[in-house]
């Protein structure tokens, strides 16, 4: 039931309204009308451009970027309802949020939460201003699905850790200012001897190095840590905690990889009307291959559904102040659609949805193919379609451990 | 679980009540034992109506509470959990053809009826064992209707047929004109081809021209929510005893084959029961409805097809024995999978309202 707004609050919301239309008259260049946040792309940030930069800085002087986080820290320190005028008014005029990266999505709230007022102070403006791209030092060679096995070590000497070890799937690393990162304090406690520690990316010792991937991209590095010194005060929380701190921060990344906006930007065009493009019509203006026709429509059709059930999470989620179960699902469903999406485009374009590059490829085309083959990252990383799996028969299910 | 006013709740907890404690499936064996043609317990469904569950949709001035087909869909996705059988749903479809497409006068004369459980009706539209509204040979002359009518559900306890001639809708009573060949089913319900011979036939004139899909639209939705409480229970039953039964010195639940396989299934069943409420609420809220009527039964066949399969197969071969419960949701789950559309008369109809 929608509760009528006390006149007041409206008043208070449409003078909000326009505080932001003005904000953007005054401060949104045209230019970057349409454009995306290069912060937030994994594929690498280009430079700024002049005006990039203005946009950055007019939005995150007043902590628009990250509207919900408290003002004290560079938050906007609004309401959810002053959040989503801004999503609204900004989508209005074309405008993007030029404030993102790992640190709004995961780092940020879990230092919100766990964090000591210090860490805060100093770690958190940074991020509302976007100024300091963070980079998550998490998988290893030797622990990827299997986490809590890393071999990263950190040495306690006094004052400060000597972190030896190498990281690897670092989304970012060769461009970002600092790591959170998950290393091992304690070799005698799997779980309990892991902490949760910034590491300066610029320290002696850090070294980064691009893995070109499938797709020709290399949005991933392995990063090195050869004796690198990291002050105690950069620790998180208590020593040992790292793996709880780590888990809450992968619950920010999950609702990040399978959460309504990547994937919901997808909707944009129906895989019918692209294969109308592509293929036969008869004369009533359906698709001549009815086989295809059947695969798209099967496709949507549980395409729809699972939207409707992210929406669905989210509204449950609400009503009973806590997560819902069925939100377990939506990252292993989601990114499994998404890839199905990704191979039926190709079976819709024939060769022509396989172009590696050249000018006789449309852009979209082009961009297709490296989506759908990053794409076959998204059942890995973040927890990998087992791992789910696991967890919704254990912790939602009730299945128990196998003895 | 879509989040539920007050109302709502009461009912659904009102209808899980009844069926957990007073008809539980054991009920069910007792219909198929006694072996009557309209195979539901009369008594049973007398109760479930002064329960009021006969007039969920059906208006406050005409006997019925007026709550909508969420409502509605709560009542029937409980009962799907117990395989209560009844005529509810089969009543339930045709009151909203008379809601939709009725006169005043039609109105008051049927709708109290039905809302009291005083008269069963049923909907009957497909000549042949394929959905398939387009192929109506039915036809009206002089107010008689005369036509064949294939799988009619509920038609042995039927006193009212709404029933699709090629120019629209019309109710018929049972009496002079009508026969009925029973068609027994695997689900052991109520299923018969009835033949109009020149029955007398009022039309529902009112409606528009979408009356015939708007009516099917909502047979599809409480069909859907029935498969719900089905595959729900098919689930639930399953997870109880994967969680019970030990084999090389463990319980099954602790295999990740198994683990992996439910969690699967745990998926599909939150996406069914996503695309049913929204579709149960599309029809209350009057928008999009056709699209989403079509998701919601599409997934509710898809899921429920692999639920009761799976069901079976991780119950081993308890779940093939009559004594155990599995497999009746088996047999139940593919009569209603053929029936308002099977998966490709629904894959069909979701693309062409997409226009490719």
């Amino acid at each position: 039931m929608a509760t009528q707004l006390e006149p007041d609050v409206r008043a208070d919301e449409d003078a909000f309204r326009t505080e932001v239309q003005q904000f953007l008259a005054a401060n949104f260049p045209e230019e970057l009308k349409g454009k995306s946040n290069a912060l937030s792309g994994v594929d690498g940030p280009t430079n700024e451009s002049p005006a990039q930069t203005k946009w950055r800085e007019a939005v995150g002087e007043r902590g628009w970027g990250t509207p919900t986080w408290p003002k004290e820290y560079g938050g906007g320190g609004l309401t959810k309802a002053q959040a989503k005028i801004i999503d609204q008014e900004f989508a209005k005029v074309g405008a993007y949020n030029p404030i993102g990266g790992m640190g709004v999505m995961m780092f940020g709230p879990t230092l919100l939460e766990y964090g000591s007022e210090e860490q805060k102070m100093e770690h958190i403006p940074p991020i509302c201003r976007g100024e300091i791209r963070w980079c998550q030092g998490y998988s290893e060679p030797n622990a990827g699905s299997d986490l809590a096995n890393l071999q990263t070590f950190a040495e306690d000497k006094g004052d400060h850790y000597i972190v030896n070890g190498q990281k690897t799937w670092t989304s970012g690393g060769q461009w970002a200012d600092k790591c959170f990162a998950i290393v091992r304090t304690d070799k005698s406690d799997k779980h309990r001897g892991i902490s949760f520690m910034l590491i300066d990316m610029d320290a002696p010792g850090v070294e980064v190095r691009p893995i070109t991937m499938i797709s020709g991209t290399s949005p991933f590095c392995e990063t090195f840590f050869d004796n690198v010194k990291v002050p105690k005060k950069n620790l998180v929380g208590e020593e040992g905690q790292g793996w709880t701190i780590g888990k809450r921060l992968l619950q920010h990344e999950r609702t990040n990889i399978s959460g309504g906006g990547s994937l919901a930007r997808l909707m944009g065009q129906s895989l019918g009307d692209i294969a109308k493009k592509y293929g036969e019509t008869d004369a009533d203006g359906e698709l001549s291959d009815k086989v295809l026709r059947d695969k798209i429509a099967d496709f949507e059709i549980r395409w729809n559904s699972f939207l409707l059930t992210a929406r669905r999470a989210v509204e449950e989620s609400k009503a009973q102040g806590g997560v819902s179960e069925i939100s377990s699902v939506l990252k292993k469903v989601g990114t499994k659609l998404s890839q199905e999406r990704s191979e039926l485009l190709i079976e819709i374009r024939g060769l022509q949805g396989l172009g590696w590059e050249g000018e006789e490829f449309t852009d979209g085309e082009l961009e297709a193919v490296r989506g759908w083959l990053f794409g076959k990252a998204t059942t890995i990383y973040g927890g990998s379609t087992e791992i789910q799996n696991n967890i919704i028969a254990k912790r939602v299910l009730g299945m128990l451990d196998h003895q | 679980m879509a989040v539920l006013n007050e109302e709502q709740e009461m009912l659904r907890d009102m209808a899980r009540e009844w069926a957990t404690n007073e008809n539980p499936v054991t009920e069910f064996r007792k219909v198929r034992a006694a072996g009557e043609p309209h195979a539901y317990n009369a008594d049973a469904y007398a109760t479930m109506a002064e329960m009021g569950w006969a007039g969920v949709i059906i208006p406050e001035e005409h006997g019925g509470s007026d709550f909508g087909f969420m409502s509605a869909g709560l009542v029937v996705e409980e009962l799907g959990k117990t395989l209560t059988a009844s005529p509810l749903v089969a009543t339930t479809i045709a009151a909203s053809a008379i809601v939709l497409g009725g006169s005043d006068e039609q109105k008051a004369k049927w709708l109290p009826k039905l809302a009291s459980g005083e008269t069963v009706a049923t909907l009957a539209v497909d000549e042949t064992a394929h959905h398939d509204p387009s192929a109506i040979e039915t036809s009206v002359s002089s107010g008689k209707l005369t036509g064949k009518k294939a799988f009619v559900h509920e038609a042995h306890g039927a006193d009212l047929f709404v029933v699709a001639a090629r120019d629209g809708l019309y109710l018929v009573e049972k009496g002079d004109g009508v026969s009925l060949t029973t068609r027994k089913l695997t689900d052991q319900r109520s299923h018969a081809d009835v033949s109009f011979d020149g029955a007398p036939a009022e039309k529902l004139e009112g409606g528009g021209d979408s009356l015939l899909d708007d009516v099917l639209d909502r047979a599809r939705m409480l069909t859907a929510a029935e498969m719900l409480g089905m595959a729900q229970q098919v689930f639930d039953t399953t997870l109880d005893y994967l969680k019970q039964r030990v084999q090389f010195n463990q319980v099954l639940a602790t295999f990740q084959a198994l683990q992996h396989r439910m969690a699967d299934l745990f998926a599909d069943l939150a996406q069914m029961r996503s695309a049913v409420e929204a579709g149960l609420q599309a029809v209350d809220g009057g928008f999009g409805v056709a699209r989403a009527a079509t998701i919601a039964k599409a997934e509710a066949n898809r899921v429920l097809h692999t639920i009761s399969n799976q069901g079976i197969q991780l119950h081993g071969g308890i779940g093939m024995t009559d004594e155990y419960d599995v497999g009746f949701y088996l047999k139940r789950a593919r009569v209603l999978e053929a029936s308002w559309g099977s998966s490709s008369y629904l894959k069909d109809r979701f693309a062409k309202l997409a226009s490719y």
